[in-house]
């Protein structure tokens, strides 16, 4: 790898640009209007043809006129279509961008071919020549990172002036209005921002950077977080660094093959998308491999308590230890899960073995003796308050035993025998 | 593409009429191929597109369509590892198959396995699948023994490289999907408008989902050599959206939808084979959109002049109403039915301008005369019809007060909002409800039936 000044001003730029479309992209995300962030992102080439048709230069100022005109348009006729044709939203949008993006595509055919405006430079960008643009006074700064950065502070600007207000229409609109404020305007201010880092982005990172960085570090950020301000710094956050993991991984992970490198923007997709699929999967709150870990636990601690629960009650009725077969009947579980709870418990010298037959330790039984107390005070408060059959009462205690803690246990009172004639054992 | 053109060169070249009549005729071999294909493709896409719409997944549709980018890439990338020559279609058109259900299963198990809604999940799902594809295309690029180039055609379509096997493929493909649907119809329609009914009947839902879905994905695939698949969704969404405003049922709709794609396909193919530089896809896009714009005006249900008629409409009937009503009010206890207008001006939040102008239409009615200065008399049958109207009024009152427990001070414009769109059936069926019951007692005194 030769990381040089130009990868460093490839990254700087990538981030910026991350970094200014995750301000609005948590609220797309948030108002489940994501999909207006890639509508928008479309119907800037349209508006950039129309700009260049129109002035007959490349003037930075005129393009990004066009396309914010032509971004506002495109969320105005989403809603004129969605609310007059009674067309649904998701359609609504599908018609207007792909008509405006068709129309763009054939502008430039018609007029604008050679200019180095092409159908391909508008997804891919040119991040990796973005360096080479430099006004002359411009200090050997990029005119992408000059760009883009002015895209991030203005948005930040306007996300601390409205803090309040974007926070309340993106979790709560009904709340928003009662509060007075003015949800058209909100919305359309949103709109007007996203087109506006939209166009700023898509020059230097082409368009399908920008609607992966408007959507996915925010979505990532929203299954790591409930709180509305971290989500907005693990969103900036996380574009950054996937800026950064993205160009990194563009010019190392294709050599490791024999290939010289591949597209930074795509690559910065990417990696946005690993770190999505990271917090998807191991979010401590959220992430879906937590969840089964968690659920794992759950249900082998409940099958350790029904073990221990069993072989108390094989004892009750003084017969001796337990063999494998029949603990597997009794429980009706896999032969793997049930061997390593068994394995666990002797570990934990709740129980002893011998010869595949298994019975209590002295520890294990005081366990058992309290498990089983709590299911029969169970019984017997689920007899009195909640008449069901004897079938019944059990199978509902069976569920309760292992969710009683100490407080609840008190709450249950005492007794000598339980509903079904057996007596409740005591806690000594 | 005509290479030396100057940056203002926008003029139009408009073509001959031999090469009008050369292309309208399909003279010329690759015209005839390029229609062929577009307008099956146009018919298939309409007719699956009629569910999608139904169905509310149309930008699920645009999910899967950028998912097949890194498909066509791996297919590419395997053939040529393998030994292959990595462009034949049948190739790269599996490979963008199987990525684009995989785009699909991703987005409903982001849905169903976190918290985010479908539009986040596809947002996710379009552009990180697409970014893929981009990178793995610029790594193809580089493969030894193969040829890349082209690939990238299929982002956003060439049709002018298509042959005949091709077209004879979205043939094959439309009329797969003609006869799934004719088979399959029923369980469509009801798992579109009533999934719970189709769970509740029995039927495998999940099964004619992935049908279904299976459909959306073939057809995907075989417009993205032609339209590109940035483009493809438009194809799916835009022929059903604009048959629903003409359609009277789900079988109208369907083959309404049909037409207006395999329409757009023709006019696409047809203009961009007769002015240069028109790209095929957009141009098939744009017609598309110009049929909508055209169905969402003009069309029969929902259309904008349809409801903006009906609308004018009933503002003039309520306004005739209430100015009969008003006249009614002002001489009801006079033996001359004679009045100022300033006397109608009074009753309500009306200006006298506005009064002005429902008199003359009341007077073209023959319900009231001028006299002169502002003097009227309200004529025998516009006394007839504004007792109605006054009946009506009170009826509705009434009832309001008997069965809706509305306070007496609120019923007089509870029930003028209702009043005018009160049938005759409806009027009778007031009365016989409120006769059998206590004896009337509107706050005014309700009138005769006339």
């Amino acid at each position: 790898m030769n990381w040089t000044e130009i990868d460093t001003w490839i990254v700087i730029i990538g981030a910026l640009c991350a970094a200014g479309c995750a301000i609005p992209g948590t609220i797309l995300v948030l108002r489940r209007m994501s999909l207006m962030g890639d509508a928008i992102s479309h119907t800037v080439l349209p508006g950039i043809a129309i700009a260049f048709l129109v002035t007959g230069s490349r003037d930075p100022m005129a393009m990004l006129i066009g396309a914010v005109v032509v971004g506002l348009i495109t969320a105005f006729l989403v809603q004129a279509i969605q609310s007059i044709g009674k067309v649904e939203v998701g359609a609504s949008m599908g018609i207007v961008f792909t008509v405006l993006f068709a129309f763009g595509l054939v502008l430039m055919r018609q007029a604008i071919d050679h200019v180095d405006i092409d159908p391909d430079c508008v997804l891919n960008g040119a991040i990796e020549f973005a360096w080479f643009d430099q006004n002359p006074d411009g200090w050997g700064i990029p005119r992408g990172a000059i760009v883009n950065g002015t895209m991030l502070l203005a948005n930040a600007f306007f996300m601390l002036l409205f803090y309040k207000e974007f926070k309340i229409t993106a979790f709560d609109p009904a709340l928003a209005k009662s509060q007075g404020i003015n949800p058209g305007f909100m919305h359309y201010m949103l709109m007007t921002m996203t087109a506006a880092t939209a166009v700023a982005a898509f020059e230097t990172v082409g368009s399908i950077l920008v609607v992966a960085m408007f959507i996915v570090p925010p979505a990532t950020a929203y299954i790591l977080t409930d709180r509305y301000g971290v989500l907005v710094g693990l969103s900036l956050g996380l574009g950054v660094f996937a800026a950064g993991l993205g160009h990194l991984s563009a010019i190392t992970v294709p050599t490791w093959f024999g290939f010289s490198g591949t597209t930074t923007a795509g690559a910065m997709a990417v990696a946005g998308g690993v770190l999505f699929v990271l917090a998807w999967m191991f979010s401590p709150s959220q992430g879906l491999l937590v969840r089964l870990l968690h659920n794992r636990r759950t249900r082998s601690h409940i099958l350790a308590e029904d073990v221990l629960g069993f072989l108390w009650r094989v004892e009750e009725r003084s017969q001796g230890s337990v063999h494998t077969n029949e603990l597997h009947t009794a429980l009706g579980v896999s032969g793997g899960a049930l061997s390593k709870v068994l394995r666990r418990l002797v570990k934990h010298g709740a129980i002893s073995r011998e010869a595949s037959h298994y019975i209590l330790t002295k520890s294990g039984q005081a366990r058992a003796t309290s498990l089983v107390r709590v299911h029969r005070l169970w019984e017997v408060y689920l007899d009195k308050n909640f008449p069901q059959d004897g079938h019944q009462l059990h199978q509902s205690a069976s569920r309760l035993e292992h969710v009683t803690t100490e407080e609840m246990q008190s709450h249950l009172g005492d007794a000598d025998t339980d509903p079904h004639g057996m007596p409740v054992p005591s806690d000594e | 593409m005509i290479a030396n053109h100057s940056i203002s060169d926008t003029r139009f070249v408009f073509p001959s009429l031999e090469q009008f009549l050369d292309v309208l005729l399909l003279e010329e071999y690759n015209t005839r191929v390029v229609v062929l294909g577009v307008m099956a493709l146009g018919a298939a896409a309409g007719i699956i597109g009629t569910f999608l719409l139904l169905r509310k997944r149309a930008l699920t549709a645009d999910a899967l369509s950028h998912a097949t980018l890194p498909g066509i890439a791996v297919a590419f990338m395997v053939a040529v590892a393998v030994g292959g020559d990595g462009k034949s279609m049948l190739g790269l058109l599996l490979g963008a198959f199987v990525f684009g259900c995989i785009g699909v299963l991703l987005i409903l198990a982001i849905r169903h396995t976190t918290r985010l809604k479908d539009d986040a999940a596809i947002g996710i799902v379009l552009s990180v699948l697409f970014g893929l594809g981009l990178c793995l295309l610029k790594i193809a690029t580089e493969m030894p023994g193969g040829s890349a180039a082209g690939l990238q055609g299929f982002i956003f379509g060439k049709a002018a490289s298509m042959v005949a096997s091709d077209a004879w493929t979205m043939v094959a493909v439309a009329t797969v999907i003609f006869l799934v649907t004719v088979i399959l119809r029923k369980e469509f329609t009801v798992l579109c408008f009533d999934e719970k009914f189709s769970t509740s009947q029995g039927w495998p839902v999940v099964k004619l989902d992935i049908v279904l879905m299976g459909m959306v994905a073939v057809v995907t695939v075989i417009a993205l050599q032609s339209v590109g698949l940035v483009l493809a969704v438009a194809m799916l969404i835009i022929p059903a959206a604009s048959a629903r405003y003409w359609a009277k049922n789900i079988t109208s709709m369907l083959i309404l939808s049909a037409i207006i794609g395999s329409a757009s396909g023709w006019l696409g193919a047809t203009v961009s084979a007769l002015v240069p530089r028109m790209p095929t896809g957009p141009v098939i896009v744009l017609i598309c959109g110009f049929l909508f714009v055209v169905s969402f005006i003009f069309g029969r249900n929902n259309g904008v002049v349809i409801s903006q008629w009906r609308r004018l409409q009933l503002q003039r009937r309520v306004g005739m109403q209430h100015i009969l009503r008003a006249m009614w009010e002002v001489c009801e206890d006079k033996t001359e039915k004679t009045f100022r207008i300033e006397s109608i001006v009074l009753l309500r939040s009306w200006k006298l301008a506005g009064v002005r102008s429902l008199l003359k239409r009341a007077q073209s009615k023959k319900y009231a005369t001028h006299l002169q200065h502002g003097e009227w008399i309200v004529t025998e049958a516009g006394f007839a019809k504004a007792k109605r109207v006054v009946r009506n009024h009170r009826l509705w009152e009434v009832y309001l007060i008997t069965y809706a427990d509305i306070a007496p001070s609120h019923v007089d414009r509870d029930a003028d909002m209702i009043e005018h769109i009160l049938g005759k059936d409806l009027v009778d069926k007031l009365e016989q409800l409120l006769d059998s019951g206590q004896p009337l007692s509107s706050p005014h005194p309700i009138g005769d039936k006339a």
